[in-house]
């Protein structure tokens, strides 16, 4: 038996604000000199070997591109050029030879820059 | 600033919902229309668009009545659609006085004054015809902005409650955008005018018109600007930000419809319409002014920055 005002309803259900801060990846550019850019990906969780993602980036791209550790923001991918489009894209690629079942989901991955 | 002239004014929310907002052969046809009934016939019922046919003449007219105050105020020397309503209707109804100067005025707007006076007694005449044979045509003959066809006053269609309700609102939303749709008028702010100095810096000439209308502390928008652009700068003598590397109007154009995303609209209501303060504990909070709801806002985080440049000493 059931009673209707028992129901279960999430009364947060449809609260569109994103209160607590998720774990966004940031991509961001930077420019250098000339019309020579950086791409830099930061907040890759703990679960992702940024090695790999690194080698995989620079087979893809044709980039060059290095690990950075930095004091604050852990494990920074660098890569020369912009990538930030294509970045994501492979981030969220669920394709075999990409991401896999590993992929990360659009909302959690944030383009920065122009 | 030559390159910012060629976009008057840009919409950040105009990817949204493109909108024509001006309907001037429209607001052209209503003074005209305004000026006859004015002149013509000051105890007559609204004419043209007011009148949606004989049996719902009344209720519209009603309606119509506030926004139709206002025109025959506009109209100025529009001397010539009253006079060929004087001249060759003087005894007729009423009726027919309303249909012909909307006549006239569908065509005469496209002609010349002279041609349309040649031209509207015969079609007057004509349309007499056409109309009583018009229960015949279908819904959509006619022009909803000028009220002829089956919009004209004469016309005896019977007219479906749906085909009225979208003649109002195409009306609304031609003479009166701000009032018709969802609430939410579109915001519009100027366009970033962006300047090159030198090689490698960029003034942003307007950032603070574009804060004043966005209600923003100058500070903070740079601050966000600089945190996207993973750049830096400063602000010169007359209030520019000077932003280092270069960037072209469009680009800072997107960070700019960001930064409103993000920080102006409200995530409710969608209303541009909000303060931005400091609350306790040195959070940010924008409050909107119009539903007044009032919602935390993630401080601007730089991120990583890479060096970039000459290289700096390793320090060990």
């Amino acid at each position: 038996m059931s009673i209707e005002n028992l129901k279960v309803n999430d009364p947060f259900a449809d609260d569109v604000g994103d209160t607590q801060p998720k774990n966004y990846v940031h991509i961001r550019i930077q420019q250098r000199n000339g019309r020579k850019t950086l791409t830099t990906v930061q907040g890759l969780s703990k679960e992702y070997s940024p090695k790999a993602l690194l080698k995989a980036f620079k087979k893809e791209y044709a980039c060059n591109g290095t690990i950075i550790q930095d004091k604050d923001m852990g494990e920074v991918i660098q890569l020369q050029g912009d990538h930030r489009t294509k970045v994501m894209d492979f981030l969220t690629d669920k394709g075999s030879d990409k991401m896999g079942k590993y992929a990360l989901a659009k909302e959690n991955i944030k383009i920065h820059g122009f | 600033m030559a390159e910012t002239e060629e976009t008057p004014v840009f919409d950040p929310s105009l990817k949204k919902k493109p909108r024509k907002s001006v309907a001037f052969e429209a607001e052209n046809g209503d003074e005209v229309n305004g000026a006859g009934k004015d002149n013509a016939e000051p105890q007559g019922l609204e004419t043209g668009e007011g009148g949606e046919g004989k049996e719902s003449e009344e209720g519209t007219a009603e309606m119509f009545k506030g926004k139709k105050k206002k025109k025959p105020k506009k109209a100025d020397g529009d001397d010539e659609a009253p006079g060929e309503v004087a001249e060759f209707d003087p005894t007729a109804l009423k009726r027919k006085k309303k249909k012909k100067p909307s006549k006239e005025k569908a065509e005469g707007d496209s002609f010349d004054a002279a041609l349309a006076e040649a031209g509207v007694v015969p079609r007057g005449e004509g349309e007499e015809g056409a109309e009583d044979a018009e229960p015949a045509l279908p819904e959509d003959t006619g022009d909803l902005l000028l009220g002829t066809g089956v919009w004209n006053a004469a016309s005896t269609v019977d007219l479906t409650y749906p085909l009225l309700l979208t003649r109002f609102f195409t009306l609304l939303r031609s003479q009166h955008p701000d009032l018709a749709g969802d609430g939410r008028r579109s915001y519009k702010i100027p366009p970033p005018q962006v300047l090159r100095e030198g090689n490698k810096k960029t003034i942003f000439a307007n950032i603070s018109d574009i804060c004043k209308r966005m209600k923003r502390f100058d500070e903070h928008v740079t601050q966000f600007l600089f945190a996207e652009l993973g750049t830096s700068g400063s602000v010169d003598g007359s209030k520019r930000l000077v932003i280092r590397g270069k960037f072209q109007q469009k680009q800072l154009e997107n960070v700019l419809r960001r930064y409103i995303l993000e920080y102006v609209t409200c995530r409710t209501c969608k209303s541009p319409d909000t303060d931005l303060k400091k609350g306790e504990n040195r959070l940010f909070f924008v409050t909107c002014n119009s539903c007044g709801s009032r919602r935390s806002v993630a401080a601007i985080k730089t991120g990583f920055q890479a060096t970039v440049g000459k290289r700096r000493r390793q320090q060990t």
